[in-house]
């Protein structure tokens, strides 16, 4: 199908941006990589008076880490542009393991990891990277300082966020590891790159004995918005090579609270919950060793 | 009602040209209805299947999933584009013919323009493993071959770019650091 009719301002600056949207309140719809929201037009699932074009804006694009270790992505940067910079890589490797499994080369190549937050899909990885480093969205709105709104705070339901309709999201910012830890991350789809049945990213941190201190988990496909569930009290106090990992996946099916759809029954989703999970810490398990190893 | 009309440069396979649309014409529309390159198909239309693919700025992407108003100024590539200024197929259509990569046809344009985007990635010596081919392909479907001779095709590609440049590919030469 194609896209109802809309109104199109593309313009040149954030302040511009900033403006237009102020100026149109509700029949406002920011369009960033289009990856989500052009399917959504083509389907007729939405209608916007007018869509607020941002590709246009120069220094949107941008990746920086910062002193803290914690990694800003702009908002026209692309998920292949995330996904091959070495600098994000380095300072917080789960962006890359999440953002390798986000769809598929060319929808990479045009989607933006902020517009992907904004969209606030819970079926989206980077919502649940945001939600697990314990990142932050920083929005403009005009005449107004950018306010930096805490991942806990952002998503209000499925494709629901705070952003209101005169607001932009500048960038992204994933929080930095906390020392001692590492991450992984894995899902299981029908299709490699369709939308998962179930995900999880996790992180855990282990002391300088190497026993675990610390572990979490944020899943995909899973809730309306992404959770992060602490799975600690299951292994804490164990050695990070040998944990009971199992438990840890049992503790989280108690946690989690999976809704049926087309793709997979709940009670389906809560197994992949064990499943993954307890495959995914023995990983970052070891990736926390490695590291602290290499630090040491 | 009348739409608003918005007047757009495209330039596709070297070749610029102004189309006057509606700011929702998809790019694929406008390749195919507004341009006449009807190479390009489109299947799905919502991004899932992978026909309409095409490059921007060398780059694969899918063009039912973008504007015609957004294209000013990025040059696209269509299959139409990818054969060389002398009509001699490119490496990833070669490729194609000899391993049997298509049936009917529909998808191949978008397979084409993904594969042969994806060989860029790659220097002509080096060899592309089929998990890597499987990987490029992975996003564009085709409810004919079962892929296996789309993924021979993928490996093929890369061997016609290296006997087109000159080079054999050797995976020994890099281990013995020749």
């Amino acid at each position: 199908m194609k896209p109802p009719a809309f109104g199109y301002a593309a313009p040149h600056s954030v302040e511009e941006a900033l403006a237009v949207l102020a100026d149109l309140g509700y029949d406002g719809k920011v369009l960033a990589g289009g990856q989500s929201l052009i399917p959504l037009l083509s389907m007729r699932l939405t209608a916007p008076h007018t869509l607020v074009d941002i590709n246009r804006i120069t220094g949107l694009a941008d990746i920086s880490v910062a002193a803290d270790g914690s990694v800003v992505v702009g908002a026209l940067v692309r998920h292949a542009e995330l996904l091959a910079d070495e600098s994000a890589f380095q300072a917080l490797p789960l962006l890359r393991r999440a953002t390798s499994n986000v769809a598929h080369p060319a929808i990479r190549n045009r989607g933006t990891t902020c517009g992907s937050v904004a969209h606030a899909d819970p079926s989206g990885e980077m919502t649940a990277i945001l939600a697990i480093t314990g990142g932050s969205v920083q929005i403009a709105a005009a005449g107004a300082p950018i306010k930096d709104v805490p991942v806990a705070d952002f998503f209000l339901g499925p494709l629901e966020s705070c952003l209101g309709s005169a607001e932009l999201a500048v960038s992204v910012t994933f929080g930095a590891p906390a020392p001692r830890s590492g991450s992984a991350f894995l899902e299981l789809s029908r299709r490699r790159g369709d939308y998962a049945m179930c995900g999880v990213a996790v992180t855990v941190r282990i002391d300088e004995n190497g026993t675990v201190t610390d572990v979490r988990a944020s899943y995909l496909s899973v809730g309306p918005v992404p959770e992060v569930h602490d799975l600690t009290a299951a292994v804490e106090g164990q050695a990070a090579t040998s944990a009971d990992w199992r438990a840890a996946g049992e503790l989280a099916t108690t946690l989690v609270e999976p809704e049926s759809d087309l793709h997979a029954s709940a009670d389906y989703r809560r197994r992949l919950v064990a499943v993954l999970t307890e495959r995914a810490l023995p990983r970052a398990a070891a990736d926390a060793v490695a590291g602290s190893e290499a630090a040491a | 009602m009348t739409e608003e009309q918005f007047t757009v440069s495209l330039s596709v396979n070297g070749t610029t040209r102004p189309v006057t649309v509606p700011a929702r014409r998809l790019l694929s529309d406008a390749i195919r209805h507004d341009l006449e390159l009807t190479g390009t198909h489109v299947g799905c239309e919502h991004g899932v299947c992978g026909a309409c693919t095409v490059l921007l700025d060398g780059v694969a992407v899918r063009s039912c999933l973008m504007f015609a108003v957004q294209a000013e100024g990025q040059q696209i590539t269509t299959v139409e584009g990818l054969a060389g200024p002398d009509g001699r197929p490119h490496p990833v259509q070669q490729a194609f013919r000899e391993c049997h990569g298509l049936q009917c046809g529909f998808c191949t344009p978008g397979f084409l323009t993904t594969i042969a985007a994806a060989l860029e990635d790659y220097q002509p010596n080096e060899e592309i493993s089929a998990d890597e081919a499987r990987e490029i392909v992975g996003g564009n479907l085709c409810r004919c071959t079962g892929y296996q001779n789309i993924v021979k095709a993928v490996g093929r590609a890369q061997e016609i770019r290296a006997e087109r440049a000159g080079v054999v590919p050797d995976p020994a030469a890099a281990q013995d650091g020749l």
